[in-house]
């Protein structure tokens, strides 16, 4: 096991150079600088705030030391937000993300994990339908339609609910955001489950265990649910970069503080080492869940074990 | 007999001796038979005509701005959904949007189909080293949280349709390849492609004329389901200020105007928004539909 810890390791961080590698560049390459947006400045001054970000060396240098600061931990300044460094941004705003990240995965595997037990439980009755229902519409519509749809029903027209806003994570504000973010998740998470449920149901061992006398609690819960819900372990990297996406939008819509917020902006008004300080977070966030989901997969079946 | 060995089209291949109906018989009656599938296609049918020949029998052209008709609620004074903050017609702009949501689904999914057909087919027909190369290279960047390049790239390189082709299509392709991949690693040590090969045709020839058109039913399953994901992609670029561009309009551009005029006139919002559920679901249930009626094993 060891061995293959250090060999997927070993790759994330390919991988990860190759993500840093592929945003330097590309976002050199955009025309435009982050000095051009406010008044224009006089040459040499911006001859000498050039120098200041050493954005004046020949760009293989720029890189090189980009990636040596990286290896240090050390993000660089903000180009756009005076007196700020990197890393600052990201700690300002990251416990948003992470709060509406958490919240929004929990939720997802209890609703979902809930929706698709028990509707592989009452196959075909009117709670299966439900949960069809919810993982239709959960996977085919976004996102940016069920948010601003909530937000007039809720927000605007029965006025039960902030429209939007922070309000330092109050429970009212976050209820929209959450439910939006998370609804895609507990259609594939309830798909998975019920499926996994079916299968498991039909199985030998659970005759076996029926045969035994076990309650159909024990059943479901100790024999059952244990097979099921290793489809879903597998799937919980890819869920939570689904998220990750997922917040870009939105954290736009409602207007919360979030990293997101900030990947677009940064993006448009050039400020690199912001957008890269994102990229690297962001990819090594997914690179790093879908290790861990692939370690707990394996843990919870040895069969998949890759060592 | 060398007609005998020659790769069946799957149309026309048959059971030995019993007249029995093709592989695609049965799936046109299984595909019939899909009510949920069948009005997927109906409403498809629908959108894809409202599309193309729509915006030319309305009285309002998309980019027309009417000062007298700013913010008008639907079916006032001729604009049947309403009109925007510049009294620009909703259904005018709603069609073009649906035009070219549809047409850059269309495109994208077109560049993925090429070029993921192409590179799985190759990789799964040579094997090796080869494969393993070119699959790595395929693992590597599905690894790569893409959306977030190809944000980068909008932003940085500023907003052209074709960009967008190219960015969403290069996401879309890694997919495909796989799905190729496997489908043709389990065709090519059928007797028609040793066949072939036997008769002297080079690999090209042997991938391009019997391996690529018996991947036809899986390819044609994932291209209904890839379009609306890249609808979707689109849209999300649209929704963040990054795709199409105002006058120009796509469903995510509309649902964004409406998101934030919704206060004020919440049909903007409404309409492209379930116009953009309709085209979704109509998508999803006929890619479903095509699957359980080509892949029956797969129910």
């Amino acid at each position: 096991m060891p061995r293959f810890l250090l060999r997927r390791l070993i790759g994330a961080i390919i991988t990860l150079w190759v993500v840093i590698t592929i945003a330097f560049f590309m976002m050199r390459a955009a025309p435009g600088s982050p000095f051009d947006t406010d008044r224009r400045l006089p040459p040499e001054i911006r001859k000498n705030v050039e120098a200041k970000f050493g954005l004046n060396q020949p760009l293989g240098v720029q890189y090189e030391q980009y990636l040596a600061g990286v290896a240090r931990g050390d993000f660089g300044p903000s180009l756009k937000y005076r007196d700020k460094r990197v890393i600052d941004i990201l700690e300002e705003n990251y416990p948003v993300s992470l709060k509406l990240g958490l919240s929004a995965i929990i939720i997802a595997t209890l609703a979902g994990g809930f929706l698709g037990v028990v509707a592989a439980l009452r196959q075909n009755q009117p709670i299966d339908g439900l949960t069809v229902a919810v993982a239709i519409i959960g996977v085919t519509i976004p996102s940016f339609v069920t948010g601003p749809l909530l937000q007039w029903l809720f927000g605007s027209t029965l006025g039960v609910l902030p429209i939007a806003g922070w309000d330092g994570g109050a429970a009212a504000n976050m209820i929209m955001p959450v439910t939006v973010l998370s609804l895609p998740q507990i259609a594939i998470i309830a798909r998975l489950t019920r499926a996994g449920m079916i299968e498991a149901l039909g199985s030998n061992y659970i005759r076996t265990a029926r045969a035994k006398g076990l309650s159909e609690t024990r059943i479901v819960t100790g024999h059952a649910l244990r097979a099921a819900i290793l489809p879903l372990v597998a799937y919980l990297g890819p869920a939570c970069a689904g998220l990750l996406t997922g917040s870009l939008v939105v954290e736009r819509i409602f207007g919360l503080p979030g990293l997101g917020k900030f990947f677009v902006v940064s993006a448009l008004q050039r400020d690199y080492p912001v957008v890269m300080g994102m990229v690297i977070v962001y990819a090594a966030l997914i690179l790093a869940l879908n290790l861990a989901a692939d370690m707990a997969h394996a843990a919870l079946d040895p069969g998949t074990r890759p060592w | 007999m060398v007609r005998d060995l020659v790769s069946p089209p799957l149309g026309r291949m048959r059971d030995s001796g019993t007249p029995g109906r093709s592989l695609w018989d049965d799936a046109r009656r299984r595909l019939l038979r899909n009510r949920a599938a069948m009005a997927g296609l109906v409403v498809l049918a629908a959108l894809v005509i409202a599309a193309v020949v729509g915006p030319a029998l309305l009285a309002y052209r998309f980019d027309e701005i009417n000062k007298q008709d700013v913010w008008l609620a639907p079916l006032a004074r001729g604009h049947l959904l309403g009109s925007d903050a510049l009294g620009r017609d909703l259904l005018a702009r709603l069609l073009i949007g649906l035009r070219v949501s549809l047409a850059i689904g269309l495109m994208a999914t077109s560049v993925s189909l090429v070029v993921g057909v192409a590179w799985g087919a190759t990789a799964g027909y040579l094997g090796g080293v080869v494969d393993e190369v070119m699959m790595r290279i395929v693992d590597v960047l599905y690894s790569l949280p893409f959306i977030f390049f190809v944000i980068l790239l909008m932003a940085a390189f500023g907003s052209h349709i074709v960009l967008m082709f190219i960015a969403i299509g290069a996401v879309e392709w890694l997919t495909m390849a796989r799905i190729v991949r496997g489908q043709t690693q389990s065709l090519k040590y059928r007797p028609f492609i040793e066949a072939a090969r036997a008769a002297g045709l080079t690999t090209g020839a042997v991938i391009r004329r019997h391996i690529v058109p018996n991947l036809l039913g899986p390819v044609v399953v994932y291209v209904t389901l890839t379009i609306p994901g890249v609808i979707l992609a689109e849209s999300f670029l649209s929704f963040l200020g990054l795709g199409v561009q105002p006058p120009m309009a796509s469903l995510g551009a509309l649902i964004a105007t409406g998101a934030s005029d919704m206060e004020l006139a919440p049909w903007l919002l409404l309409f492209p928004a379930l116009a953009m559920i309709a085209a979704l679901m109509a998508f999803n249930f006929l890619g479903d539909g095509l699957r359980d009626a080509l892949d029956p094993k797969d129910r």
